[in-house]
């Protein structure tokens, strides 16, 4: 279904951020049935996604938002949840 | 109070009440916040000696009460300054994207790219965990390599905290010198990187990069809103992480104030010692700290005799040759491209501390 991957180099701002990120997502319970949440490090992938500023979300492909990390009330609005 | 439930359909905002009203309160807290600012700012010195000499009964001609003193003006004057510099200097960022300034730069020749890359390296937002993609990022897409380390050595240098803490503790004339300063090692060494050709000297993978095209990044398109938020997040993430160490610098620099004595530090660091601009330069290499607690203590030690320029040299040491970024452009640059990147900056702050402590 939904594919969301957090992009970050192990700082500690990505890492919050991709800990945020699932916490959000388990906290929509049945409703978040077959989504994906994936940490990627790998700078070859980001090249190819085209991102250069980390943190990054990414969800379905498309980048939502780069640069710093995101607040909680951000990640919500992005994410689509309530 | 409405006892009956409120009608959904009617022709309402579409933003929900709540987040309405917060953003309203928001905005007034803001001006508010703004409108206090300089009044309150410009009462921190009489408070500061009252509360030392009036209230605490201190005597003013003491050690203790000297220091306290200094720390309690310096200290939230340093804090306000902070708060409102990079509040703005978020706003400001958000108009600039890694994406954007990639596009600006790829292909440009060297000395204007140069020049481009050290100014846009100031105003683009960059995080140094972003430095490895952002490093691979820019030269695969056509940015020269030189120019590529114009902007890396720019971003770090000339920050916002550091401005804003010269620009309270030692007025505009230095803080407008250090990013002059700044800017020109930046651009100086960046070119003279460039012209060597040392394409070669980096880390295998990433010269594979090169050969490969990457994606271009989209540019988000941002709203007033989004670009405030910039600032507040940048508020709440920098001064959040660094007031401690502003706090610890100004009360380090308090007991400096207090009991070392005049003139104390001319015999080390004074205009006439040559030898300790390169000794600040080489001292500032395994130091990592952030300008936040660096810039007070050099402002009581220029006030005790120490030269200003061999201060200044020691602070851009410690923030462009932390040891820490050099470890993570480890990873893009082999042994060899590092070393000369650590040379010819040093070279450069070297310069720059030399003709400080001639000039002023």
């Amino acid at each position: 279904m939904k594919k969301i991957q957090i992009l970050g180099t192990g700082c500690p701002t990505c890492c919050k951020m991709y800990d945020a990120v699932r916490e959000l997502v388990a906290q929509q319970g049945v409703e978040a049935q077959g989504v994906v949440v994936e940490k990627i490090t790998d700078v070859q992938q980001m090249m190819q996604m085209g991102v250069m500023s980390v943190p990054a979300l990414v969800v379905d492909g498309k980048v939502l938002f780069s640069g710093r990390g995101a607040t909680r009330d951000e990640l919500k609005g992005l994410l689509g949840i309530a | 109070m409405n006892p009956q439930p409120s009608c959904c359909g009617a022709s309402r905002a579409a933003v929900p009440p709540s987040a309405a009203r917060r953003r309203a309160l928001t905005v007034t807290a803001a001006l508010l916040g703004l409108a206090l600012w300089w009044p309150v700012y410009r009462s921190l010195d009489p408070l500061a000696a009252w509360l030392s000499f009036g209230l605490f009964g201190l005597d003013p001609q003491s050690h203790l009460g000297e220091a306290v003193r200094f720390f309690l003006y310096d200290g939230p004057k340093v804090l306000m300054l902070l708060v409102v510099i990079v509040f703005f200097v978020g706003v400001l960022r958000s108009f600039f994207t890694p994406e954007a300034t990639r596009r600006v730069l790829a292909g440009r020749r060297r000395g204007v790219g140069n020049v481009l890359a050290a100014g846009l390296g100031v105003l683009t937002p960059f995080c140094s965990c972003s430095a490895v993609p952002l490093f691979v990022g820019f030269v695969t897409a056509g940015v020269p390599l030189g120019v590529t380390f114009s902007f890396l050595i720019a971003a770090p240098m000339v920050n916002e905290v550091a401005l804003a803490l010269l620009f309270g503790l030692f007025g505009w004339r230095v803080a407008l010198f250090y990013a002059g300063f700044g800017l020109g090692v930046a651009i100086v060494a960046g070119w003279i990187i460039g012209r060597l050709n040392l394409e070669r000297w980096l880390q295998p993978w990433v010269r594979q990069q090169l050969s490969m095209a990457s994606a271009a990044g989209d540019s988000p398109h941002r709203s007033w809103a989004e670009r405030l938020g910039f600032g507040r997040s940048a508020v709440r993430d920098i001064v959040g992480k660094v007031w401690v160490w502003v706090l610890v610098g100004v009360g380090l620099g308090a007991v400096i104030h207090g009991w070392v004595p005049e003139d104390f530090m001319i015999r080390v660091m004074g205009r006439d010692v040559w030898w300790s601009v390169p000794l600040a330069v080489l001292l500032g290499v395994p130091m990592y700290t952030n300008a936040a607690g660096v810039v007070p203590v050099i402002q009581a030690l220029t006030a005790k005799g120490a030269a200003l320029g061999t201060a200044l040299a020691f602070m851009m040491s410690v923030i462009a040759l932390s040891l820490p970024e050099m470890l993570i452009l480890r990873k893009v640059l082999t042994w060899r491209l590092l070393a000369v990147f650590v040379a010819v900056v040093a070279a450069g702050i070297l310069g720059v501390g030399w003709l400080f402590n001639a000039l002023i």
